[in-house]
């Protein structure tokens, strides 16, 4: 496989930025200073990592209420993402949204998403309009296992498929749907359900980078080909609570720590790409350097950062009114 | 008796009613947690706070049922066994959901007495939390009964505190007909004394939280409170107010606020909801309608803005209904001066 | 202050937190941690969770105790490097916890004292005990829909140099709803069987009303059980009884509804508001209380008359005190005359059916000098 330079480097900085941005949230949190739901995509970087970096600026994505990781790939400014989570009127969405609703339009990202199940009928209509105005762009959908079973996920897959709209519905299967394991609450597998729909069907380790690359680049060029919709199925873990202040009581002892251990993206990519003599272990050093400054001054900032004035209360509810 | 949380008492009417009738079961997302999860803990959540805790190993996997992220398969499922023998106590989580499964509430379960000509009976109980105060932002925050209480055929419950809770989800839970019972998120934790046995309260009978002669005040659930801090404030400003908290929208206790409003001639409603169409609308509606010859000064509504809920916590303030602002409009209907005609 | 002392604060779990216990420590003093390593055990009212340092350093100190409850933010331990030294932590820690609690002050509490429910020979009875002395205890009985609050204005005031125990009735208050056949033969025996359960050879029983019949049905059970008998209105010494008060107060369900059926109650109808209707209805919401009240007027007021005449009880009793409201509209006070010339008599003019209310004081200095005689 080859991977241009300027892509790996690219793909680990977002994949540790993610990292970092989480991991920082996680103890922020603690304080009692971040206010509202928290998510995090801690272990799974690589997935949205992996699928983005095949994306442009003219693709769309939809991300769900786990969304930091999926903004950050999708080229989001990390600042404005802190001083959104912060509640703070230099927020990406104005300090209106919050963790769980960050969008960037001009980045192609839809938002996160409160809704489980929220975001692949609006990745239909993404696709319809790319497909309509011929712009040469693609949606995908990022949903969890649990929102593999949502009635709006599954007929979306259907009308994805009739309209044959290039869509990628990408299945981020870290085994959880809050506290309840998908064994439990998914019926059949996800390759039947594409199968059921007539849809092609691909799946990857979640936590190798170059597996999530080179598939998500099949799934993408069969979408952006005209070809229809397809399922991509990445298999991840989560690192932490399905939200702050989940004692994951329902895990087996051990298993986040093996996860850490065995399957963390960012040792993995760090051994690949060095072993592989495609970078050093001093330029991979430097973008942990760079990004740790890069997420402490966003805390920074956003912390010193304004307050939404009181008429942002009134504003941006219509476009007119 | 003895102290018990908002929580405890919600779990305390559902613990006994299914002690008592084996035909009640609970369901919904994570309303045990931990099924298919690699510990072999189960009942590791009780729901995303906590109010199903423990039942899940008091009763068994027969009566209390985890599932899917699937709202608009798994209410209707509520509704479907409550019309042919269960009675089915039937989790939403946070009450915006209901976006994923209006069909089943509004067009199936609200109208099946009805439009089968009195034959159906369903008594499904569906919990929900609602409110804002917790920064979870436009879609977790809503407080959507006026929604419910627009459909006929729905009941909706609204309770103000943990004796409240207690005593009307058992009432719900015994009712033959389809109740939406909703917890204002933000009230988990308050306390009070609370009886160890069951009760009920009925539906459609308003309680007066205190009594006075100036200004009533209506408000619902959380608003109860804060109106009652308002008015202990305004008391010792010589202002004496009655406050009103109806319990229930749906059905909706008209005989005690217009009795009230003969009384005191004012009316200040605090609702959470958005204001058009909400119960602040409706209520006003009432009363111009019935008692309009009562009313010393315009009714005065504390409202939020018609906008969706906002995330920062300094917009999420101004957007709430408060203490200071349920007392500015108390002094405003005081100080209303009547204008002669020219 | 010292920039290399990092505080250890209550750290908040999720959306609803706002204090949360010390469960357990997982690291002990003087031992150097890394951050992120477990040290603490933070429970809430919904779950125990591993707190991870914050930071890497030396657990210089654990302020909060295992099993604290605290507000988050909080100061629960001290995290150092080793070279700091004590001083400089009890600096630190004195002035954090001066800054953290300047207007969290706390008020003193004095609460008083709560009643209890106990197992009287398998039947569950909400009890207040209180008061102590030398002389036998009083038992406090109240009557028809009653409980302990009707002597809210009379427990402690009687207690002063006394033990005094007020219960619920069964099918009553707190009590189990569980009234058998709801006679006064039946309520007796409970009394009895209260006495045993608190190792009560002989009490005072101060009664009112249907629980002055109760009280007399007891002195002719169990004389030696009694000491002396103080009657507020009681039953038993006439026929007539206000049906509309009892077939009423079974049937209202609502404030509006109860009010009129409460004013029957007392001569000044102001006393009767909308709190005390509340703490009715709170009643007669349990599950059972209302079949409970249907029993018991079944069984004493059957056919719109008192069942029981206990008047022959009369002639052989203990020393006795009857106190009666002139204007009592449920229990004529008439059902006073013509009582044996040992029993003294008190008719309270401006009084309706609840003296004990209505004339506290009035009534708690009688009881007390007739119990000094
Ligand atoms: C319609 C709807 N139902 C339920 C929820 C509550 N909820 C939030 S996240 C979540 C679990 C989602 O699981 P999954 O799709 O696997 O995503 P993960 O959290 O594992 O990333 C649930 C049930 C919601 N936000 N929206
Ligand atoms: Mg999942």
């Amino acid at each position: 496989m080859q991977i241009a330079r300027e892509t790996l480097l690219r793909s680990y900085r977002a994949m540790r930025t993610i990292r970092d941005f989480e991991e920082r949230l996680h103890v922020e949190f603690a304080t009692g200073e971040i206010p509202g739901f928290v998510h995090l995509y801690c272990g799974e970087e690589a997935s949205g990592v992996g699928v983005c970096a095949n994306l442009t600026d003219n693709d769309t994505i939809s991300s769900t209420h786990r969304g930091h990781g999926h903004c950050i790939a999708k080229g989001v400014e990390v600042s404005g993402m802190m001083a959104e989570i912060y509640g703070k009127s230099t927020g990406v969405c104005r300090g209106k949204g919050g963790s769980m609703h960050i969008a960037d339009f001009s980045r192609g990202m839809l938002g996160a998403n409160g809704i489980v199940g929220g975001g692949p009928p609006l990745m239909c209509g993404a696709a319809l309009s790319h497909k309509t105005l011929k712009d040469g762009g693609i949606a995908v959908a990022f949903y969890g296992d649990g929102a593999s079973n949502e009635g709006t996920t599954l007929e979306s897959l259907n009308l994805a498929t009739v309209w044959k709209l290039p869509v990628v519905f990408v299945v981020e299967d870290n085994g959880y749907g809050e506290a309840t394991g998908s064994s439990f609450a998914v019926a059949g597998t996800q390759k039947d359900r594409a199968a059921g729909f007539g849809m092609p069907y691909l799946e990857c380790d979640g936590s190798d980078f170059f597996a999530v690359y080179q598939t998500a680049g099949e799934a993408i060029a069969h979408a952006r080909a005209g070809n229809g919709p397809i399922m991509l199925h990445v298999h991840l873990q989560r690192w932490y609570g399905h939200f702050e202040g989940d004692a994951m009581t329902y895990r087996a002892a051990g298993e986040v720590a093996e996860a850490k251990r065995d399957h963390d993206c960012l040792d993995l990519f760090r051994k690949k790409v060095t072993e592989a003599g495609l970078l050093e272990h001093a330029e991979l050093d430097a973008i942990d350097e760079a990004v740790r400054d890069e997420i402490e001054s966003s805390v920074v900032a956003a912390k010193a950062a304004p307050l939404p004035e009181p008429a942002d209360l009134l504003a941006d509810v219509y476009v007119r009114y | 008796m003895s102290k018990k949380s908002f929580r405890q008492a919600i779990n305390e009417a559902m613990r006994l009613e299914m002690r008592r009738d084996p035909r009640v079961i609970i369901m919904g997302e994570d309303v045990a947690g931990g099924q298919g999860g690699t510990s072999g803990v189960v009942d590791a959540w009780g729901g995303v706070l906590g109010v199903t805790k423990g039942l899940y190993t008091e009763f068994g996997p027969e009566r209390v049922l985890d599932t899917p992220i699937t709202e608009a398969s798994y209410i209707g499922a509520a509704a479907g066994a409550a019309a042919t023998g269960l009675r089915p106590v039937a989790e939403l989580m946070f009450v915006d959901f209901v976006g994923s499964c209006l069909d089943q509430i509004m067009n199936q379960t609200a109208k099946f007495r009805y439009m089968f000509g009195g034959k159906a009976r369903t008594p499904l109980v569906i919990r929900a939390m609602f409110g804002a105060g917790f920064n979870a932002a436009a879609q977790h925050s809503q407080a959507l009964y006026p929604l419910f209480t627009h459909i006929p055929g729905l009941k909706v419950v609204i309770p103000s505190s943990p004796y409240e809770a207690k005593g009307l989800l058992i009432e719900a839970i015994r009712d033959d007909d389809p109740v939406i019972f909703l917890e204002h998120k933000v009230m988990y934790d308050d306390e009070e004394e609370v009886p160890d046995e069951a009760y009920t309260i009925p539906f459609g009978e308003a309680n007066l939280t205190r009594e006075g002669d100036d200004v009533t005040i209506v408000a619902f659930g959380r608003m109860v409170k804060l109106a009652n801090e308002a008015a202990d404030k305004l008391e010792r400003q010589g202002i004496s107010c009655t406050v009103i908290d109806p319990r229930t929208t749906s059905p909706l206790d008209r005989d005690t606020i217009l009795d009230c409003v003969a009384d005191t001639g004012r009316l200040v409603i605090v609702d959470e909801s958005s204001p058009r169409c909400n119960m602040a609308a409706d209520i006003s509606a009432l009363v111009a309608e019935e008692a309009f010859d009562a009313l010393k000064a315009p009714i005065r509504r504390v409202i939020p803005p018609h906008t969706p809920v906002p995330f920062a916590s300094v917009l999420e303030a101004l957007y709430l209904p408060d203490a200071a602002k349920i007392e500015a409009a108390v002094k405003a209907v005081m100080n209303h001066k009547v204008t002669e005609a020219a | 202050m010292n920039a290399s002392i990092t505080p250890i604060t209550m750290p908040k779990f999720g959306l609803a937190m706002t204090e949360g216990k010390l469960a357990g420590w997982m690291v002990r003093p003087g031992a150097t941690v890394k951050a992120g390593d477990d040290l603490a055990d933070i429970e809430t009212s919904k779950i125990t969770n591993a707190y991870e340092s914050p930071a890497a350093g030396v657990l210089r100190r654990q302020v909060a105790q295992e099993g604290e409850m605290l507000a988050v933010g909080a100061l629960i331990g001290v995290l150092a490097d080793a070279d700091t030294s004590d001083a400089d932590i009890d600096a630190f820690i004195a002035q954090f916890n001066a800054e953290f609690s300047a207007g969290a002050a706390e008020s003193a509490d004095d609460t008083p004292p709560e009643p209890s429910v106990i197992d009287v020979k398998g039947r569950a009875l909400r009890v207040l005990d209180i008061g102590h002395g030398d002389g036998d205890p009083i038992v406090l009985i109240h009557g028809f829909g009653g409980d302990i609050g009707n002597w809210l204005f009379n427990h402690a005031a009687l207690a002063s140099n006394r033990r005094v125990i007020a219960f619920d009735l069964p099918g009553h208050g707190g009590s189990g709803k569980d009234v058998g056949p709801g006679s006064l033969e039946f309520f007796s025996s409970v009394v009895v069987d209260l006495l045993d359960t608190l190792g009560i050879e002989r009490a005072h029983l101060v009664a009112h009303s249907l629980g002055g019949g109760v009280a007399l049905t007891t002195v002719k059970n169990a004389p030696s059980r009694v000491a002396s008998l103080a009657l507020l209105a009681p039953a038993g010494l006439g026929p007539d009884i206000n049906m509309a008060f009892i077939d009423g107060f079974i049937s209202a369900d609502r404030q509006k509804t109860l009010i009129p059926v409460l004013s029957y109650l007392v001569h000044d109808k102001g006393l009767i508001g909308r709190k005390m209707a509340d703490d009715v209805l709170r009643y007669k919401r349990l599950d059972g209380a209302v079949d409970a009240l249907r029993q018991v007027a079944a069984a004493n007021f059957a056919d719109g008359h008192q069942t029981d005449n206990l008047r022959p009880v009369l002639e052989s009793v203990p020393p006795t005190l009857v106190i009666w409201g002139k204007d009592d509209e449920i229990l004529p006070s008439s059902h006073a005359a013509e009582l044996p010339d040992a029993i003294t008599v008190e008719i309270l003019p401006d009084t309706g059916h609840m003296p004990q209310m209505e004339q506290s004081e009035e009534v708690n200095s009688k009881i007390r000098t007739f119990l000094a005689r």
